[in-house]
């Protein structure tokens, strides 16, 4: 069996150590850093995105908060201005409905006291024109007639009213 | 029942191409150390020219360079901890080594160094001593209770304590015989069915041949696998050196 020929040992081994020497100080050297760089440099890169990213998410989110809020102000003023119309119409009309309440009620208070000073005159001259009927009946039934007592029993007959 | 009367471990012969001598010792350049100078090569060209371009999208072979670092990587945090993260160039390394060993092996004509029972032993025995010199280092002498089992009863661990250290100090050995045997039955047994293929001619040779097939697509998969249970076995090895604690 060639393995158990002792007289090449040296020979491989010493090659062994001297073939694998070589290859670990190229490997840690050259192959490894270069290796390990770029994974790490694919690392960084694609962790700065992801922050990047984030980053962007964030002020997305914030114009978007900042969008909402001025929607909700701008909706709640609208609103303040509504109602502030309606109160303000609701004070117009108020006013006017009141301005023409006093008006009617003027005029139906003039109506009333002229309805109430013609009912006087009228009922004033209502004695005078009975005065007048009853002398004139009197004298077309007696011929005569006496104006104080016709007077008397038209004042009493109008007491009786 | 070697064709053209060669012995299926013929292959594992080690060839001297440039004899070399250092005070009496040969460290002659052989055909194993050529295979290991193309082996290192190969993975050197694989991973640096993949890394070539250092792309933030990375093409084909910048991501199987990448996948084989996340890989090692991935593999030394799950069975070692955080802990055994400076020891990632080292298992790095020899991944990659008893990879292209193994892979290159396959390649007919080659030379496979990982059949040799005296590198894989090498190499277990320096994953063997770093280890126990990174457990003393870390924990001094409280290494020594990897081999006390907690929570078992005194007169258990008379029995135990023996059998821990048996089982430790046969890691190396484990370690090593589990690569080279593989590695050896592999190529013996593609050896034998060539030999088949050769021997029954046309008539017959096609089934052994196809067979020879199935075998070298098995014989891939153990050669990824092997280097992978190598590195993973230093990975848990390490484990135990950063916490000895059962």
């Amino acid at each position: 069996m060639p393995q158990l020929a002792a007289e090449t040992f040296a020979s491989q081994l010493i090659w062994l150590a001297i073939t694998f020497v070589v290859l670990y100080l190229i490997m840690s050297r050259v192959v490894i850093p270069r290796i390990g760089g770029i994974l790490e440099d694919r690392e960084a890169r694609i962790r700065g995105d992801l922050d990047k990213a984030e980053e962007l998410k964030a002020d997305a989110d914030k114009a978007m908060a900042e969008y909402e809020s001025r929607l909700a102000e701008a909706r709640a003023s609208a609103q303040g201005i509504i109602g502030e119309m309606k109160a303000e119409m609701a004070a117009e009309t108020e006013k006017r409905r009141q301005e023409i309440d006093a008006d009617l009620s003027k005029r139906q208070a003039e109506a009333e006291s002229r309805i109430a000073e013609q009912r006087e005159s009228a009922l004033g001259s209502l004695d005078e024109v009975a005065k007048q009927a009853t002398a004139a009946v009197l004298e077309r039934l007696t011929g005569k007639s006496d104006q104080d007592r016709v007077a008397s029993a038209v004042a009493t007959v109008g007491e009786g009213r | 029942m070697a064709a053209g009367g060669h012995s299926p471990l013929e292959q594992f012969e080690i060839k001297q191409l440039i004899p070399l001598n250092a005070g009496g010792v040969d460290i002659s350049f052989t055909n194993s150390a050529l295979w290991m100078v193309i082996a290192i090569a190969a993975a050197t060209l694989l991973l640096t020219m993949g890394m070539r371009g250092r792309a933030m999208v990375p093409g084909r072979l910048q991501s199987l360079a990448e996948i084989s670092y996340e890989f090692i990587a991935n593999m030394i945090r799950d069975n070692a901890g955080s802990g055994g993260k400076p020891y990632f160039p080292f298992l790095f390394t020899l991944f990659f080594f008893i990879l292209f060993c193994n892979l290159l092996g396959m390649i007919p004509y080659s030379f496979t160094p990982t059949s040799h029972i005296i590198v894989t032993f090498g190499m277990a025995l320096v994953v063997f001593i770093g280890v126990t010199i990174i457990g003393f280092a870390k924990n001094g002498l409280g290494f020594i209770r990897l081999f006390v089992p907690s929570g078992v009863p005194i007169p258990l661990l008379f029995i135990l304590v023996p059998i821990e250290i048996i089982s430790y100090f046969v890691r190396p050995i484990s370690l090593s015989l589990r690569l080279f045997a593989n590695m050896m039955a592999g190529h013996t047994m593609l050896k034998v069915f060539g030999g088949f293929v050769i021997s029954l001619g046309f008539v017959a040779g096609w089934a052994p041949l196809a067979f020879l097939v199935a075998l070298t697509g098995l014989e891939i998969g153990i050669a990824m696998l092997q280097a992978y249970v190598f590195t993973i076995l230093s990975c848990l090895y390490l484990h135990d050196a950063l916490h000895p604690g059962h």
